[in-house]
């Protein structure tokens, strides 16, 4: 049985009274009432980043069958509603940690680190105002990006006079696989992040910080070639 | 744990199904006229009654202003979402329409909505369903496409509960075909579901696993399947008339339904020939006659199912799969029986498609094993459980009119987001959120579901209250929002605005039969069909008295036959069901030994090479339902 009964959640089970599991009661197999804990402690598994996905997934089936609504379709309204809660919150679980990227962004949240803010808000206000978002090009890619971004304003100026370059598409195309592999390495480096994670986890919180930072580096940078890729998608359909 | 029968029901574009579970089998129930599919017309006869199915049919031709169909693709839609439909099908919307108001269209004199007509079919197959079971139904789990939207499931679960059945769970089609494929093979593996019905096209693609049916990503089109190869049939029909006969016969429903009527039977036809041939008779005099081949028929609807490889291609890249990682791709629906189609999905997939089950009937015997589990489960459904994902993208109007995605598509249901919302003046008290359904990136290009209103906001200064609002989309697909303001810990008062849709009140005005007099109903209706039968006991009867077997039986025999007929001519009179269909099995134990020796004689006349006319003691002297087993192996 994974976990413990976590802080703010009653020890003892609503319908039996004996020591409750996590998420029903492990005497009489009751669901209980949701408590709000993080998804790592939902399945019980410690915060580390190196996750066994088979066993995640095993997991998550177990669980499905205990709180699913289905199981419930007979029990009274309370009951119910809980199983839905608790369903539902196992569901976002399990799609958070099971994808190697959501689950890194939801530690970074989880260590109190506004990721996705800066990026979101920027991309909205940019759509609102019309005006060009500003964004920092990572120093290693400054010289490709320049390039690519050159070759792309030739393409659109083709595309409106119809013409044809098949030279400057070869061209685009392998900036493009290029940008790819760097974003498949990304993922490389990430991992090595996650494994510098899982020791310091219980260390002290600069240690901490210090991969907290190198992991939003990565996702960042990823974000960035992400981005790129698909303007040059764009640039190449249009 | 309450006993009663939970039905699983399919309520299709063309036909609809009721089904059960029958010990370890689910199994369709016929209607009274034996027949398992039920079509989703709905007339009003001479004497302006209701009639739906079968004995609607013939009025799509003679009154074609007193009879609907396919309503299904008019299901959670708005007046501007269906002007293309309106070109293609003869639906008559309201003259008096408002606008925002929900959909309401002309059968006769009356208007009904769309929710209403399809809870005119759930009817019929609810009573179908007691008259099979003999006994009442209340609870039923009903199928709807997967791309269906929080609008049209809404619709659908408003349909039924004016059609008087509490709707314990919707499932999606595709995902309902894999639990009656799942529960036949029970094999791991990864298979595809492509479902072309009448009027939606829906594929799945689906991890099973030790009873776990687990939906990994899903996609279709829900205006989209036999219905637009017909009327593409007809638009050329028409053509061909107008051209050869110089007669235009657009705005002609009666002609109009004819040629439906005539090209339906080719399609169908051109599914096992090479070709087929029309022959309508037209107004005049005229006829329009006409040979279409197989292979013009291919040509012709090749852009109508080429319209399902996107969805298919869409589906195995949100599910990460490449086509050769699925074990089985499973076909449902109609226009599956298409050998073409069939061709498209081997082609896509590069596997020879699963075609073991009955297209028609598949997703209505799914339904049932998930009605099944619903109540409880039984021995054979008891590892069964199905995870079935939200089909789009559920998000939140934000600046600038863009779609801020808080649910992903394909998120495992039930999902939920939460989401915080402040104030921007001093003492504002209210916030509005604008909920959105969709892949687009701008508002104005995705669905809208509803305006929800924030209320009671506690008047603080502008930024300072904290309202957390949570999106849950529960297992039927359905959104449900609940908000609270974090700071004085209040619950938010919501006012939803249905962009499309009923209201509770609307729904409660619509009951047809409300809770309380549906076990009255039943009580009526069960002593009016036990009288039916006694009718046909007590003319069988008539007719064994003039058969040699008759004569056979001895005086004591004859005696007891004679009393149980006069008892059972009392009682039928009354209203007293029970006293009915005692008297009625009374008479049919002692008419055992005469339809015997009946049996007897038909076989020695047979066998003398005489007709067996005058034998008919079928249908009184053995009572019971005929069953229709599931088929499939």
């Amino acid at each position: 049985m994974p976990g413990q009964v976590p802080e703010g959640a009653t020890p003892s089970c609503w319908s039996c009274g004996t020591m409750r599991a996590v998420h029903f009661c492990s005497s009489c197999g009751k669901v209980q009432p949701p408590v709000p804990v993080d998804y790592f402690t939902f399945f019980g598994f410690p915060r580390k980043l190196n996750l066994d996905t088979a066993a995640l997934e095993k997991e998550f089936y177990g669980l499905s069958r205990r709180l699913h609504p289905d199981g419930f379709g007979q029990a009274d309204d309370r009951e119910r509603a809980w199983s839905l809660e608790q369903s539902s919150m196992l569901n976002d679980a399990y799609r958070t940690l099971k994808d190697p990227i959501k689950r890194t962004e939801y530690l970074l949240r989880l260590e109190g680190i506004e990721l996705e803010e800066q990026s979101k808000q920027a991309t909205e206000k940019a759509r609102a105002t019309g005006e060009l978002k500003k964004q920092v090009v990572p120093p290693d890619l400054l010289e490709e990006v320049f390039e690519l971004n050159m070759h792309l304003e030739e393409l659109r100026a083709q595309k409106k006079l119809g013409e044809d370059d098949p030279a400057l598409l070869e061209e685009i195309g392998k900036a493009k696989l290029s940008l790819e592999e760097k974003y498949d390495a990304l993922l490389n480096e990430l991992k090595t992040e996650w494994a510098r994670w899982d020791k310091t986890v219980d260390q002290n919180a600069a240690d901490r910080r210090t991969v907290l930072d190198a992991m939003l580096d990565v996702l960042n940078r990823r974000n960035y070639i992400r981005n790129l890729v698909r303007d040059v998608n764009e640039a190449m359909e249009n | 744990m309450s006993t009663a029968y939970i039905v699983g029901i399919d309520l299709g574009t063309t036909n609809s199904l009721v089904a059960y579970m029958q010990g370890d089998a689910p199994v369709v129930i016929p209607g009274e006229d034996g027949l398992n599919l039920v079509p989703s017309v709905v007339a009003l006869d001479e004497k302006n009654q209701i009639v739906v199915g079968n004995a609607a049919r013939k009025y799509l031709i003679e009154t074609p202003e007193r009879a609907v169909y396919s309503v299904k693709r008019l299901m959670g839609r708005g007046v501007e979402d269906v002007q293309d439909e309106l070109k293609l099908f003869p639906f008559q919307l309201a003259d008096d329409l408002q606008e925002g108001e929900v959909l309401r269209i002309k059968i006769g004199e009356r208007t009904y909505t769309p929710p209403e007509i399809s809870a005119l079919i759930l009817r019929q197959l609810k009573r179908n369903a007691e008259r099979f079971l003999g006994a009442p139904v209340t609870q039923a789990v009903i199928t709807v496409p997967a791309y269906f939207n929080d609008a049209q499931r809404q619709a659908t679960k408003d349909a039924g509960r004016i059609a008087g059945l509490n709707v314990l769970r919707l499932v999606n089609e595709p995902t309902a075909a894999s639990l009656a494929y799942g529960l036949d093979k029970k094999k791991n593996g990864i298979i595809a579901v492509y479902d072309l019905g009448g009027g939606t096209f829906d594929v799945s693609i689906l991890k099973l696993h030790d009873g776990i049916f687990e939906v990994i990503a899903t996609n279709g089109d829900t205006h989209l399947g036999g219905d637009d190869i017909d009327n593409l049939l007809i638009a050329v029909a028409l053509d061909d008339i107008r051209g050869d006969l110089g007669i235009d016969l657009r705005r002609n429903g009666e002609a109009g339904a004819r040629i439906r009527k005539a090209v339906i039977e080719a399609k169908i036809a051109l599914s096992s020939q090479p070709s087929a041939k029309l022959d309508v008779d037209l107004p005049g005099g005229k006829k329009y006659q006409r040979e279409i081949s197989r292979e013009l028929f291919e040509q012709m609807m090749q852009p109508i199912i080429d319209r399902t490889v996107g969805p298919c291609k869409q589906a195995l890249k949100d599910a990460g799969l490449k086509p050769e990682q699925i074990d089985e791709v499973v076909l449902v629906g109609g226009s599956t029986r298409i050998p073409k189609v069939r061709r498209l999905v081997q082609d896509l997939f590069g596997r020879v498609p699963h075609t073991d089950l009955n297209p028609d009937e598949v997703v209505a015997l799914g339904a049932a094993v998930q009605a099944n589990i619903l109540g409880g489960g039984s021995e054979i459904t008891k590892e069964m459980l199905l995870l079935d994902v939200t089909p789009l993208s559920l998000g939140i109007e934000v600046a600038g009119g863009v779609t801020d995605k808080i649910i992903q598509r394909n998120s495992t249901v039930p999902a939920s987001a939460t989401q915080y919302y402040t104030t921007q003046v001093d003492g504002q008290t209210n916030v509005a959120i604008h909920v959105l359904q969709g892949e687009r990136e701008l508002a104005r290009d995705c669905r809208s579901l509803a305006r929800f209103d924030l209320k009671g906001i506690p008047p603080m200064v502008a930024g300072m209250p904290r309202i957390e609002v949570k999106f849950l989309i529960d297992a039927n697909g359905i959104l449900r929002v609940s908000a609270r303001e974090q700071r004085s810990g209040k619950e938010a008062e919501i006012d939803v605005q249905p962009t499309y849709g009923l209201t509770d009140e609307q729904v409660e005005n619509m009951l047809l039969e409300s809770y309380d007099y549906a076990e009255e109903d039943f009580r009526q209706r069960q002593v009016i069909e036990a009288r039916r039968e006694a009718d046909t006991i007590l003319a069988a009867l008539g007719k064994g008295k003039k058969n040699p077997g008759w004569r056979e039986l001895s005086s004591d025999e004859r005696s007891r036959v004679e009393t149980a007929e006069q008892a059972l001519m009392q009682v039928k009179e009354g209203d007293d069901y029970h006293a009915i269909r005692g008297a009625i099995d009374e008479l049919n134990q002692a008419t055992m030994r005469l339809a015997e020796l009946m049996m007897d004689s038909a076989v020695s006349v047979a066998l003398k090479g005489k007709t067996m006319d005058g034998t008919d003691f079928e249908e009184g002297a053995q009572a019971g339902h005929p069953v229709a087993k599931a088929d499939f192996e």
